[in-house]
């Protein structure tokens, strides 16, 4: 972090970088061409498989793109899903209501949680503290069973609150916002309190509001991370199951489905990205404050 | 809120009522949802239990058994393979991107930004790998070679042992653009511009310099986080090998990790105090090599 002395120089130097030798840009450019490359595609062949017709994905070569592009496998996936006991509609409401629900919650909790974890001291603060940073290296692998264990004995099998609930335990969210939080002044909050402010007052006027770059980074993930949730072994009920439950039991693999497949994971991807997008900015200025300290 | 120490702590415990009203909502999800199941995870793997009768008490032989299991000694090692040679490349094509991006005019940036971050940002689109190695000459991969006359027939690139490892490391790769990446995006639009005039001035020469000894050193803290999330990350690997290629029934357990191992356990075979057991012999493999690591790189 620049002091405030520093930060009063650099308004006054014009902030210049080391010369670039042009050699060197169009080295890094290639590199980053042929890396872009490898990772573009995959996502461009999902894309032009999406839109290729069934019998071009048994030609020889292969083609990259398709002959006759065509919108049939969108069309057929519709179908496929129009055919299925509920409408498409219905889970596509049920994925954006528990990933727009626990997005929303969690922003709450989350920041309500970190602000007294960031800025208050308590007794069990630091216990608590040292339980989230370890609970970073915890796998989904190894609380699977006993959290279907305790979602059972609390009636939550089979219910959207099942999905939702644990959702709303990530502790990447907290990390951040309590490693962004401790950089804010005292002094700031500290005429709150003046001012006659109660901490849930400060939590809400002064701290959401200087905090907002954190708060879009974590919409990313915790949106990212819910509809990404297929909550398969938790929700039985048709009624209920999200849009990738239902997607994945469409686009289960074999050629003769790649294209309904593809249309599949295109259609998936596009919320996450849009979210993405959108708070992309404001997710560059918090990550510049994020990050273990010493 | 500055508690003086002589205050006794029945009194600082009433004193900061708010902290802890405050804290409730998000420790009560946290205790029920990852605390409890951790520590049940524990306990379940000190005993016998298949989800149908009340656990048993088996002491630790299911850690002892695991020592005798040659099948977990391959998941063990493939997923050793997996964490110290993915671990460490996604660390550092997550921080090279990261950087070249940084070097490239802004418009360039941001479109280069969604692009390698697009596919990490979905759960299941790494499927469309099964088509580009596919094992019949549909397959793009064994289309091309098939027509530059390297090869003379298709490839079974997803399940022939000698092949199929290495391409669930090449999607792991592909995969690894995400979280760490994006803070080593804004790591490097953080560092404080006046730095690179005082080093400029101090001699250093061109941008590999100004890499090593200006840019990393302001980065540690976002190195660090990113360490932490790529080794979690790493270790609990599994599920790409498993969609891919077949996970724990892939051919002579080849691509199986321990994250695969306890699935088979835990969701086919029933046997829940085992699959505890390795789920947290994965954890313990996680806390000691993030140690391990952070002092290794003296941090």
């Amino acid at each position: 972090m620049a002091t405030r002395r520093q930060k009063k120089q650099m308004e006054f130097a014009a902030p210049k970088k080391q010369q670039r030798s042009i050699g060197g840009t169009i080295m890094l450019a290639l590199l980053l061409f042929l890396m872009g490359s490898f990772m573009a595609f995959p996502l461009i062949y999902a894309i032009s498989s999406a839109f290729k017709p069934p019998e071009e994905f048994f030609l020889f070569p292969p083609p990259i793109f398709p002959n006759n592009p065509t919108g049939e496998n969108f069309r057929q996936l519709g179908l496929v899903i129009s055919n299925m006991w509920i409408s498409f509609e219905r889970y596509l409401f049920n994925s954006l209501f528990i990933s727009l629900t626990s997005t929303l919650a969690y922003l709450l909790i989350a920041t309500l949680a970190a602000y007294p974890l960031a800025k208050h001291e308590f007794p069990g603060k630091k216990t608590m503290n040292e339980t989230i940073t370890l609970a970073l290296m915890f796998t989904p692998a190894i609380t699977a069973i006993p959290q279907y264990i305790i979602l059972a004995n609390l009636h939550l099998v089979d219910n959207p609150l099942g999905v939702l609930l644990p959702t709303l335990a990530s502790t990447t969210g907290v990390f951040l916002c309590v490693q962004y939080m401790e950089i804010l002044p005292n002094a700031v909050l500290e005429s709150g309190r003046i001012d006659g402010a109660g901490e849930g007052r400060i939590w809400w006027s002064i701290v959401m509001p200087n905090i907002k770059p954190v708060i879009f980074t974590m919409m990313i993930f915790q949106f990212q991370a819910v509809w990404n949730t297929t909550g398969a072994n938790i929700i039985y009920n048709e009624a209920w199951k999200t849009l990738p439950a239902a997607m994945g039991q469409v686009a289960t693999a074999g050629i003769a489905r790649a294209g309904v497949g593809s249309a599949a994971a295109i259609i998936l991807m596009i919320p996450p990205i849009l979210v993405f997008v959108i708070s992309q900015s404001n997710v560059m200025e918090t990550m510049a404050h994020s990050g273990i300290k010493d | 809120m500055k508690i003086k120490r002589e205050h006794s702590l029945g009194r600082r415990i009433r004193k900061s009522t708010a902290s802890y009203v405050m804290v409730l909502p998000f420790m009560a999800c946290f205790v029920i949802f990852t605390v409890l199941p951790v520590l049940a995870a524990i306990a379940l793997s000190f005993t016998n239990f298949n989800m149908l009768e009340a656990p048993t008490f088996a002491f630790i032989d299911n850690y002892t058994r695991l020592f005798q299991d040659d099948i977990f000694l391959i998941a063990f090692k493939n997923t050793m393979i997996l964490a110290f040679l993915c671990g460490p490349l996604s660390y550092i094509f997550s921080f090279l991107m990261a950087w070249v991006i940084n070097e490239m005019p802004k418009k360039l940036r941001v479109f280069m930004t969604i692009v390698f971050y697009a596919p990490s940002v979905s759960a299941n689109v790494y499927f469309i790998w099964t088509y580009l190695f596919s094992g019949d000459s549909y397959g793009i991969v064994n289309a091309a070679l098939l027509q530059l006359g390297i090869i003379r027939e298709p490839v079974l690139w997803l399940t022939d042992p000698n092949y199929n490892m290495a391409i669930v490391i090449v999607v792991q790769l592909w995969l690894s653009l995400g979280i760490s990446f994006l803070s080593f995006i804004a790591g490097f639009q953080g560092v404080d511009a006046s730095q690179y005039e005082a080093g400029a001035i101090d001699g250093i020469k061109n941008r590999f310099q100004e890499l090593w000894y200006i840019t990393i050193p302001n980065m540690k803290s976002m190195m660090l986080f990113g360490a932490v999330m790529q080794i979690a990350s790493s270790f609990s690997c599994g599920q790409v090998s498993q969609d891919l290629t077949g996970g724990y029934q892939s051919v002579n357990y080849s691509t199986m990790t321990m994250l695969n191992y306890i699935t088979d356990y835990g969701s086919v075979r029933y046997e829940m105090g085992y699959a505890c057991c390795i789920g947290v012999v994965l954890f313990i493999l996680i806390v000691l090599s993030k140690k391990l690591i952070f002092r290794l790189l003296k941090w």
